[in-house]
């Protein structure tokens, strides 16, 4: 049971959104946007999170719109996981959504949750840094549209009373080969130990990482030593691995020396996947 | 009723509407089970792990440990007290699909609603959706066997109701 009362509310539009947190929060409440509510409901129960609103965004038709325009490819961030998986627009986006928590979650989690949550992982991102995607975010009076790369470096970087309304893909960007992969420590639903999303472009292998570091990346020199030329993929692979931003974690999960073998195998069978060798 | 902190809503609930008295922090499964003593749904781990709690909103498999009631409003809910004398309910019994019990009722939502998505499933697809329940007694072989079963009675005889 969720040991406090909160309001509940459901806008039908962006503006009705910004305009609710911020009277709420002119009434001296304590507000906070509600997506799958996965995440808020675990963390309500146990006390670790308190709020007297909660701002339901399932109800902003911008927030569920999974479609395509001249540009981009569209997904609202109030969208389930198995929504995305199955809008197979950005397959590399979908194959990934398809690989965190298991098929029950995925009708409920939305992959603005999983982008903003608390749970470090936040594996929906390694496909929109990878294809260099946009964000548009609720912000002000209105919206504003800002990349990927700028609002999200490891955690999501977005002010009180801000949400995400949507996620833009390029075109250009959603149709390229790709890799999709996951270890975890033993059953196929946990948390990563190495999750990476990659694809390639103009002969150039993009890649993300989540599971190693406390947070999920994109980060320039290991993606330049996973394209070194004249190198084998593992020589790539062993490379890149010791380029991260942070040292790996060591945990009960897995070890720091455990992630980095994971880590080298991961990358190398990426290079070899995309270059077809 | 409306106030800050409670709202009455109609629910949908195994084709019954239901006008309840619900707190907004009350979780679907803590309605179901006090308010509308509907108790098949079961408390397992409260935070998606283990799918005691499965229902259906709206055909598809939820836990309802982890959705407030409130949403719940407008939707069809069917709990395991809607499916009795399923074609599913006694394939899980002609397979000893069932020890202890407890995971059955999220066991069966599921199946039935992986069903209704897929008539015909493969068994990556039954692994994929039953990935969500866990069951500390059988070795999910049975309850894989009896939801294929169904699926292939279902199959022959061209009908949509598993
Ligand atoms: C069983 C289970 C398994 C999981 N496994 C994985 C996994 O393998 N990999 C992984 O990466 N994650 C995993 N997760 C974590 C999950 O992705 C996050 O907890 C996520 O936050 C849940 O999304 P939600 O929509 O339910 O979030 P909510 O509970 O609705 O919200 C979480 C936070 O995000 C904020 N928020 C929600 N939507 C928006 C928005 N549009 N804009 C701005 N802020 C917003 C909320 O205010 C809140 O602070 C798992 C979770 C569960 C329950
Ligand atoms: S009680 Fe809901 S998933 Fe375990
Ligand atoms: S039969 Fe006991 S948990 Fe499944």
């Amino acid at each position: 049971m969720i040991p406090f009362d909160f309001e509940y509310c459901k806008p039908a539009t962006v503006g009705e959104a910004l305009k609710t947190f911020r009277d709420l929060q002119a009434a001296g409440k304590r507000v906070c946007y509600y997506g799958g509510g996965t995440e808020f409901i675990s963390l309500a129960r146990l006390g670790s999170v308190t709020t007297a609103a909660v701002i339901d965004l399932k109800g902003i038709p911008e927030c569920l719109t999974l479609s395509e325009n001249d540009q981009h490819v569209l997904i609202g961030a109030a969208a389930s996981l198995t929504q995305i998986a199955e809008y197979r627009a950005y397959p590399l986006l979908s194959d990934h959504c398809r690989r965190i928590a298991d098929h029950t979650s995925r009708n409920r989690i939305t992959i603005g949750g999983n982008l903003a949550g608390v749970i470090e992982y936040r594996e929906a991102v390694l496909p929109l840094l990878v294809s260099d995607a946009q964000v548009v975010v609720a912000r002000g009076e209105g919206m504003e549209t800002v990349s990927i790369h700028d609002i999200f470096k490891g955690t999501l970087l977005i002010g009180a009373g801000e949400f995400i309304i949507q996620l833009l893909v390029p075109r250009s960007e959603a149709n390229l080969p790709y890799v999709s992969l996951k270890k975890t420590r033993h059953s196929k639903v946990d948390y990563p130990l190495v999750s990476i999303a990659a694809s390639k472009k103009d002969g150039r292998i993009r890649l993300a990482v989540s599971g190693v570091c406390r947070y999920p990346f994109r980060y320039p020199p290991l993606e330049d030593e996973v394209n070194a030329a004249n190198r084998s993929p593992l020589e790539r692979a062993e490379r890149a691995a010791a380029r991260l931003p942070e040292p790996a974690v060591n945990d009960a999960f897995g070890s720091r020396d455990y992630r980095l073998f994971l880590l080298r195998h991961a990358i190398a069978d990426t290079i070899r996947q995309l270059e077809g060798a | 009723m409306n106030n800050s902190a409670m709202s009455t809503v109609e629910l949908d609930v195994n084709g019954k509407r239901k006008a309840v008295v619900v707190r907004h922090a009350d979780t679907l499964l803590d309605v179901l089970r006090v308010k509308l003593g509907l108790t098949g749904a079961k408390p397992g781990c409260g935070n998606g792990d283990c799918g005691a709690c499965a229902v259906l909103v709206d055909d598809e498999p939820m836990h309802s440990c982890h959705m407030l009631a409130v949403e719940a409003a407008g939707k069809r809910v069917t709990t395991i007290e809607g499916l009795q004398g399923t074609a599913l309910q006694q394939a899980f019994v002609d397979h000893w699909a069932v020890q202890c019990g407890y995971c059955t009722s999220g066991m069966i939502v599921a199946s039935h609603g992986l069903l209704l998505r897929h008539p015909n499933p493969d068994e990556a697809t039954v692994n994929e959706w039953l990935s969500s329940n866990l069951c500390r007694c059988t070795g999910y072989e049975e309850i894989k066997q009896a939801v294929l079963s169904v699926a292939r009675s279902v199959g022959q005889a061209g009908g949509t109701t598993p």
